[in-house]
């Protein structure tokens, strides 16, 4: 088993649950919820395991993360995940998992999941174009799933990749970036027990708009390093291509950890805002590491982190 | 009567005060819609976003009415200035949400222009415009002469070239939409240029 973050952090000023769940259960009455591509109120929770993290957040709603998401695969603006992304089969599932381990193979989904613990952890998610959310994701730590496909000693990186599925992701069809999409991982980043692989929130099963059924929560990273929907997990020596960087290496590094002191060549990373906030939501300084450096600064002692942003 | 007379004669009944009147009713819709939650869980860009792509289709109309009246005879040339001046307001509106909701601080907003292409771009735009929406009365008209009133609304062809590349420039990724609005926007640019002559066109002398 991975190293478990401990801390003394609390559940209580959490949302609690019927608060959000009445408010699904009105929805649900209007017919909002009739779309199928997310559980209803009266499918079973996941039932995850309660953990400390996240304490002092304040949550965003179900609606808010489920309605506005990054997911080109379904078309660019940030309603077309919700709007599209039912058309995604996500059962079975499996993930194709090779390079440098022990005991490469396809692995479904089932499988995966039947020797771990599901956890919610409430993470920060910064988005790289400025704005930013609370989660309550559900998932377990990656490096559970490495542990048990066994890391060889020669690898270094983590290559991600989602699924590529023209006839249900419509926002394929057109080049935005090279598809299918690529994400990377130091092995130690990787490993940090952090870094988690979600499969669901709000402990129902991941909506597919957030990346279902599988996706990877990099917290202290912008959020297209978490990448979603994955069907690919490689063990590599070498740093594997990642899609926004290849798209425009300037503007999106491989490492990509949030930090006020590099601006993206186009905007300011000085600030951040909290989506949900309505017109006249206040900016807020942004954090380095999205407020995990005590967790994770370690990793990048002695690099230069604008050289390697 | 002919279709083209009657659509003429239409046009000839509307008072430019009826777009300056209408030209109000968008951007009251958007922001109605944002605070009440249509626009999505963030507004502000949504906001911010609807203007920049109003202003653009406003410029491309304004554009488009010599062309139009070429091709088809339908003629908008008394509608044309009101277009512009709507143009400018929706731009207005749009730097307007950007400053006070989006950046919010001042030293963030004077470093956005200087550092950032795609805004310096845009503000270019904008200042272009300036003596445009000043002087698309009358009197400016009287006083500066056709000649050189004409020869400074040639502006207009810089402001809407900028605006496109404005737009194409802050997408992330390569997205189609901005390229079909630089696409629209450089074929009417196209229409303009006096293929037989065009050396006259800029160096025209004022008399």
């Amino acid at each position: 088993m991975a190293g478990r973050y401990k801390s003394d952090l609390n559940w209580s000023d959490v949302t609690p649950k019927d608060v959000w769940l009445n408010r699904r259960k009105l929805m649900a009455g209007a017919g909002a919820m009739a779309l199928g591509s997310i559980a209803g109120p009266a499918a079973a929770g996941l039932n995850a395991r309660k953990t400390a993290y996240g304490e002092g957040l304040e949550l965003n709603t179900w609606d808010e993360i489920t309605s506005y998401n990054n997911f080109y695969e379904f078309g660019t603006d940030k309603g077309d995940p919700e709007r599209y992304a039912g058309e995604l089969t996500t059962d079975p599932w499996n993930i194709e998992i090779g390079g440098l381990v022990d005991r490469p193979g396809s692995y479904g989904l089932e499988d995966i999941l039947k020797d771990v613990t599901l956890e919610e952890r409430i993470y920060r998610l910064r988005c790289v174009e400025r704005w930013a959310m609370v989660v309550p994701w559900v998932g377990f730590e990656l490096a559970d799933l490495l542990d048990r496909v066994g890391v060889q000693p020669s690898a270094k990186y983590v290559a991600f990749e989602t699924a590529l599925r023209p006839e249900e992701m419509r926002g394929v069809r057109f080049p935005v970036i090279e598809w299918p999409y690529k994400e990377g991982l130091r092995l130690d980043e990787a490993m940090h027990p952090l870094t988690i692989l979600a499969t669901g929130l709000y402990d129902e099963p991941m909506p597919n708009q957030n990346g279902a059924p599988i996706r990877v929560v990099v917290p202290w990273k912008y959020g297209y390093k978490s990448i979603k929907s994955i069907v690919k997990i490689t063990l590599v020596e070498e740093q594997p291509p990642t899609a926004w960087n290849e798209y425009s290496a300037h503007e999106y590094g491989f490492y990509s950890n949030v930090n006020p002191e590099r601006d993206h060549p186009r905007w300011s990373q000085k600030y951040e805002r909290r989506v949900g906030g309505g017109l006249f939501a206040r900016q807020t300084p942004t954090a380095k590491f999205n407020g995990y450096g005590d967790e994770v600064a370690h990793l990048y002692a002695g690099m230069d982190l604008i050289v390697n942003h | 009567m002919s279709v083209v007379k009657r659509v003429n004669r239409a046009i000839g009944l509307v008072p430019p005060l009826a777009i300056y009147v209408l030209a109000v009713l968008p951007p009251v819709w958007f922001l109605w819609q944002a605070q009440t939650g249509r626009l999505g869980v963030e507004p502000i860009k949504a906001l911010e976003h609807e203007l920049g792509e109003l202003a653009l289709q406003v410029l491309i109309a304004t554009l488009a009415v010599r062309p139009v009246n070429k091709w088809t005879g339908i003629n908008f040339l008394k509608l044309r200035r009101a277009f512009g001046v709507v143009t400018f307001f929706y731009v207005f509106l749009h730097l307007l949400v950007w400053l006070v909701l989006d950046v919010q601080f001042l030293d963030q907003i004077w470093a956005d222009i200087v550092k950032r292409p795609y805004i310096t771009v845009g503000m270019g735009a904008f200042a272009l415009m300036i003596p445009l929406a000043l002087t698309s009365n009358n009197l400016s008209l009287r006083k500066l002469g056709p000649v050189r009133w004409r020869r400074l609304h040639r502006l207009m062809y810089p402001v809407v070239l900028l605006g496109a590349i404005h737009f194409v420039m802050l997408s992330k990724g390569f997205q189609l939409e901005p390229y079909v609005y630089l696409g629209v926007i450089l074929a009417l640019l196209a229409t303009r240029i006096r293929w037989a002559g065009w050396r006259a066109v800029w160096a025209r002398p004022a008399s």
